[in-house]
């Protein structure tokens, strides 16, 4: 659970950095670059394929512990104050996780499944850009993708809570992946929890502006 | 602290055996007092049953004092009751205000069953200190102190985790009835010593096996087990133990 959380938290840092090219506000010229390089370079090919395979182990993981630790307690307990113990999100972790795999199927849907399997209906082709590299290809415009998409204000409350899920679920999931690593110190372990709790919280703001900024029209 | 009197409703788990089905019953205490144990509320309780021709309500106890791991209540929806690292029998009445209703479990979980009403069996424990919690050398008479040098900090971690009264507290806060606290305490006390290093891989993968074999559910870190521990061990002996497992699997030639 801690290896394949860890390398998830890796590919977020990644695709959040490459996302908030946005905020460029220079009509996605630079996040369409990376975004070219990214579906295109080999090697990040061979990761996406690496990446699936992790999620995939992530949620069977996932679904065994959950059908482990239920048969580890047949009779619930008539009254329990968990709220007392420990906080509610390292305790809704599979709650959390079914959450995001719904708006992870909605988000692919949105975006990986047509740039993979053509489909992107208002694709345009990208302007002349400065790279030669791509010059001679059909790109895809992700960025018009993403106008397109976060035009719906349904689609943004969709992601801004698949979002939220995500965040709830890192603060309990990075800290936690350290501990499993068998990684808990003195000095240390407050340094690791500050880290998690910034990091989810910051991932997860950037990623919840990307759907609003574009709905609002603050970039364009 | 002011002293007063207290009538309860108590609402207790009784179970005949493990094979029956148990449900809760209801009973009332009168002028209960403030300064009584929870243990002795029960005591108070149970003459009270035998006084009226019915079956008093089974529990484990012992030493009564806070060492010895029997007490075993599930007070209110928290193992041992509301306060911090202390155990059923050290729980005093001024807990609670007069006309409190107090709902009493066992601790629940598939490998601890119920032998009746709140006694549980706990032996699944006792399995996993079989299977390498111990150490086979003979230690002989106690040496001068100064013949094994032990660094301070190894020594003060490897008593906070030997502080384990093994009571299961931990299986019974984890909302995934993990025994991970109480194994890695037993795992940690004894690779944090030098008269535990001979058998220190093996103790460990073996421990791990027979926690695995006696049903217990997975470590999820959501670290109840450490807030509700009447001892307070530290989940920092779960990081240990995750370490030392990780280690001795991959050394290990077998």
């Amino acid at each position: 659970m801690g290896l394949t959380g860890f390398f998830l938290i890796t590919f977020l840092i990644v695709h959040c950095l490459i996302n908030s090219m946005i905020f460029f506000n220079d009509g996605g010229q630079t996040f369409n670059h990376w975004a070219h390089f990214m579906g295109t370079n080999l090697i990040i090919r061979i990761m996406e394929i690496g990446l699936f395979v992790f999620l995939l182990l992530h949620i069977i993981q996932g679904l065994m512990l959950w059908q482990q630790n239920k048969a580890a307690r047949p009779i619930a307990y008539a009254v329990s104050h968990p709220e007392r113990n420990s906080a509610w999100y390292s305790r809704s972790m599979g709650l959390l996780g079914t959450l995001i795999l719904l708006f992870l199927v909605l988000h692919l849907y949105h975006f990986w499944v047509p740039s993979r399997f053509g489909g992107m209906a208002s694709i345009q082709p990208l302007e002349p850009v400065s790279l030669s590299d791509y010059a001679n290809q059909e790109a895809h415009n992700l960025y018009r993708e993403m106008q397109i998409v976060f035009q719906n204000v349904w689609v943004v409350i969709i992601y801004v809570f698949g979002v939220f899920s995500l965040c709830w679920h890192l603060m309990h999931g990075f800290q936690s992946a350290f501990q499993t690593f068998g990684i808990n110190h003195k000095k240390y372990t407050p340094i690791i929890k500050t880290i998690g709790m910034a990091y989810s919280i910051v991932i997860c703001v950037l990623f919840a502006l990307m759907p609003i900024s574009i709905y609002m029209g603050w970039v364009n | 602290m002011e002293h007063y009197n207290m009538n309860l409703t108590l609402k207790v788990w009784k179970q005949k055996n493990s094979q029956s089905k148990g449900s809760f019953e209801t009973y009332k205490v009168n002028d209960i007092s403030s300064e009584m144990s929870f243990l002795e509320m029960f005591d108070v309780l149970n003459e009270q049953l035998v006084h009226d021709g019915k079956e008093p309500i089974a529990f484990d106890h012992d030493c009564r004092e806070g060492i010895c791991g029997a007490c075993s209540m599930y007070i209110d929806g928290q193992p041992h009751g509301p306060w911090q690292q202390n155990t059923t029998c050290q729980l005093h009445m001024r807990a609670f205000k007069d006309g409190d209703t107090i709902v009493v479990e066992p601790w629940r979980s598939s490998a601890f069953p119920v032998i009746k009403d709140l006694i549980v069996d706990r032996t699944a424990f006792d399995r996993i200190i079989q299977a390498g919690g111990y150490i086979s050398v003979n230690t002989g008479n106690a040496q001068d102190a100064n013949n094994l040098p032990i660094k301070k900090q190894d020594a003060d971690d490897a008593f906070s985790a030997a502080a384990c009264i093994g009571c299961g507290a931990c299986v019974a806060a984890c909302k995934n009835g993990s025994a991970m606290l109480f194994v890695s305490a037993k795992v940690s006390q004894l690779a944090l010593l030098p008269q535990g290093q001979p058998e220190r891989e093996t103790r460990v993968l073996n421990m791990v096996t027979q926690m695995d074999k006696e049903g217990f559910g997975n470590c999820t870190n959501t670290y109840a087990c450490e807030a509700e521990c009447p001892k307070g061990i530290s989940v920092a002996n779960i990081a240990r133990m995750n370490k030392e497992y990780l280690k001795a699997g991959l050394n290990t030639k077998e």
